[in-house]
């Protein structure tokens, strides 16, 4: 009679509390404790890293910047019904703005202002000097006397890109598109259209890299794995020594091995391998970045695939052997099966560390091996476009999160193994 | 020796992996065909690297290995046609267990309907026909055993090694897959040869026993023989529980001898190995084949004081010291007798000569 009873309602404890209630109260401390033993780290990667990105992010689309400098221009500007030439009211409140505002903000402006329309940023700095000798209005003929591109519907045009607080300006400038003084979207000029080249590149380059370092890896990996420990900790620290050398000291080593009167070269003309005119051409190149990038990454692909061979019991080629199958055919189908956790996951690895990397393509990869990492560096450091750099990332990171989604699809993400 | 005395023949095989220390010591050995044959002894014995060299995965050093008459030394482990059980079954993990049966057959290049219906047989004669499509991680230890045995003679191999196949099942399963290995064999009739260093395994299973330690054979017999007729120490204590006296051989008569112990007493014994007087010798006995206070006439009779008493339900197991030995071991079984026995009571022990054999002391 109880026994249905009890089936149907809830368990109880001794204590008659329900048996949830009474398992969730036990759990409880256990999981606050969990909380505060990450929680440094969270904060950490909260204040140094999640938000740093969510701001980048937010730089590239945001648009705000020239908004703070001509709020009202922008406010009149939008009345305009965008035919011939603006009204008086528009050129009166620009000339304000201009003529009022302190100069270091008219430079800020004007760099976004040439984004849109090269032209805008010498016809603002020029101006603000002209415009101090303007008492009164009317404006506008006076402001076209300055200078004729006041004149230019085109200029006038341009603004109205910048009238939203967010744009897609800098997406369109990273796959060489942009608006036109419509807000349509065209093409970037024949010369200026840089970046999706950059993109191909990148993706070659980084899909040769990890092919090189998936050919060279393999079966360094598989002979750590098999090898007796006293051998295999001896390669395995000729694996990692790269580990402990500075990035630039094994770069520049590259640079002394393969330059033209490099060693390489050197070596196979004093074999007569090589007539002395024809010496290849290794640096400075996209062969130099996959060249030496193969090498710096090697150790990501190695270790994954390592950490997988160890655990794949010698005993399965064992008994593949032992059933009739060929080494060649044993490995095919039992082996390597086995080992693509491993493979998926140095591949992955490399590929998105080869992706975004820039140190190497900077130093050894000359105009022909520019990565997508370095156009990022330029407009970083050099151009502070840090709108273009912003778009520029987010579509790697973009892309990152696609393929690592397809790879989830196509594999399965539980298949990947690091150790 | 015929033909079918030497299904499998080891002649004169040594076996060293680093050149300084001989893992197995001139090795002769010969299986005939349909046997079942144990290769039992403690581990680093070298049986394992016996049934290695047999499979083709090491090299005997010298020495030739001759399966049906033929010399196989040089021939490569996939062209032997020898079937294995692995130790943890080596069942293919990314493979359903069809797959894996299926997979001897296909490196075979049989046909598909061939495949299937090999296939099917095989799972029949472990009882697994359900689990086909299963991967083998779902599987319980003893089904993965069953695949494993399956998939080791799902190509009709002339020969199977066993390399302690039951080890990873719990004492249950492994009993109940003793039998079950058993029955196979009896009804296919095929050649086995088994490496454990579990000896009721053994016993259960084999034909015959080859005792293994040190790299050399110590001794090969049917169970029966093996355990009613150990002929050195080392076989004695390795199979079985067994009683050791040490002694002084003080005097030999034909088949029988006497040793006499540090105590001072004089034990009749078989003379096993021992050859002339005064050589060293541990007098070996099994602890059911002594009687306590018992009225019949033995040739062994001596006074012990009972140490201790430990109670196993259907025997109890006293340890008392008899001929200045401390540690020796008698079976009362549980009945009426046995149950009056009281810790430091003096008690007599009495045993046939035929039961204890004088061993060489090694």
């Amino acid at each position: 009679m109880n026994q249905a009873q009890t089936a149907s309602g809830p368990i109880l404890t001794t204590d008659g509390i329900p048996l949830k209630v009474s398992l969730k109260k036990a759990e409880r401390i256990n999981k606050i404790r969990a909380f505060l033993l990450v929680l440094p780290l969270l904060v950490f990667i909260l204040i140094t890293f999640l938000v740093p990105i969510g701001d980048m992010l937010a730089r590239s689309i945001d648009d705000r910047q020239i908004n703070t400098v001509f709020p009202k221009t922008f406010e009149v500007y939008k009345k305009w019904d965008r035919q011939g030439l603006p009204s008086e009211e528009v050129y009166k409140t620009m000339f304000f703005e201009v003529k009022n505002s302190e100069g270091y903000q008219i430079g800020k402006a004007s760099t976004r202002m040439n984004y849109s329309k090269s032209g805008w940023k010498s016809l603002l700095k020029k101006s603000k000097r002209k415009f101090k000798k303007i008492e009164e209005g009317p404006y506008k003929e006076q402001m076209i006397a300055t200078d004729k591109r006041w004149a230019d519907p085109e200029y006038w045009k341009a603004l109205g890109q910048m009238v939203d607080p967010t744009t897609m300006g800098y997406y369109l400038n990273a796959v060489d598109l942009k608006y036109d003084s419509n807000k349509d979207i065209i093409q970037q000029k024949e010369n200026r259209r840089i970046y999706n080249k950059t993109w191909i590149k990148t993706f070659k380059v980084s899909l040769l890299v990890t092919f090189f370092c998936l050919i060279l890896g393999y079966p360094i990996s598989y002979l750590l794995a098999t090898l007796p420990l006293k051998y295999s900790n001896l390669l395995m620290i000729c694996v990692l020594l790269p580990f402990w050398t500075s990035l630039l000291v094994r770069t520049v080593a590259w640079m002394v091995m393969l330059q033209q009167k490099g060693v390489l070269n050197n070596l196979l003309v004093m074999s007569n391998l090589l007539a002395d005119e024809n010496r290849w051409q290794l640096m400075y190149n996209q062969t130099a970045v996959v060249i030496v990038m193969t090498q710096i990454l090697l150790p990501f692909m190695v270790l994954p695939l390592f950490s997988v061979m160890k655990t794949i019991s010698p005993t399965y080629m064992r008994a593949a052997l032992n059933l009739g199958a060929s080494p060649l055919h044993a490995f095919y189908k039992v082996y390597m099966p086995n080992s693509i956790p491993g493979i998926s996951a140095g591949c992955l690895l490399v590929f998105i560390i080869a992706i975004g990397y820039y140190i190497t393509p900077e130093l050894v990869g000359g105009k022909d091996g520019q990565m997508v990492g370095n156009w990022i560096a330029y407009h970083l450091k050099t151009t502070l476009n840090w709108g273009l750099c912003a778009s520029l990332g987010a579509i790697l990171l973009a892309m990152m999160t696609v393929l690592y989604w397809a790879y989830n699809k196509i594999v399965g993400i539980e298949n990947i193994k690091l150790g | 020796m015929s033909q079918k005395d030497s299904f499998v023949k080891f002649e004169k095989v040594d076996k060293s992996y680093d050149g300084e220390i001989l893992v197995v010591k001139d090795l002769n050995l010969d299986v005939p065909k349909g046997e079942f044959l144990t290769m039992l002894g403690p581990s680093g014995s070298g049986k394992t690297t016996v049934l290695m060299m047999l499979a083709g995965f090491e090299t005997p050093t010298s020495g030739e290995i001759y399966l049906d008459g033929n010399p196989i030394s040089s021939i490569p482990p996939n062209k032997r046609g020898i079937g294995m059980v692995f130790q943890n079954y080596a069942l293919f993990p990314h493979m359903t267990v069809k797959e894996n049966l299926a997979f001897p057959l296909e490196v075979r290049k049989m046909q598909k309907s061939e495949i299937d219906e090999k296939v099917g047989n095989a799972l029949a004669m472990v009882e697994l026909q359900d689990f086909g499509n299963r991967m083998p991680l779902q599987l319980s230890g003893g089904q993965q055993q069953r695949v494993a045995l399956a998939r080791s003679l799902v190509f009709e191999p002339r020969l199977v090694l066993m390399d302690e196949p039951l080890g990873a099942l719990d004492k249950n399963l492994r009993e109940q897959m003793q039998y079950e290995i058993k029955h196979i064999h009896e009804r296919i009739g095929i050649t086995v040869v088994y490496v454990t260093h579990d000896q009721s395994e053994a016993l259960t299973m084999s034909n015959r026993i080859a005792v293994f330690n040190d790299g050399k054979i110590q001794q090969i017999s049917s169970p029966d023989v093996l355990y009613e007729k150990p002929n050195s120490s080392f076989v004695a204590q390795f199979i079985g529980e067994n009683n050791q006296l040490k002694g002084k051989v003080k005097s030999i008569n034909g088949e029988n001898c006497i040793i006499t112990t540090e105590s001072g007493d004089d034990i009749q014994a078989l003379k096993i190995n021992v050859n002339n007087n005064g050589d060293s010798s541990l007098v070996s006995l099994r602890p059911e084949r002594v009687a306590i206070n018992s009225s019949e006439n033995f040739e062994n009779n001596f006074e012990a004081k009972v140490k201790e008493l430990i109670y196993l339900g259907d025997h109890i197991r006293s340890r008392v010291e008899v001929c200045g030995n401390d540690q020796f071991i008698v079976k009362i079984p549980n009945s009426y007798m046995g149950a009056n026995l009281k810790e430091g009571a003096t008690v007599k022990l009495s045993w046939k000569a035929s039961d204890s054999r004088a061993l060489d002391l090694n």
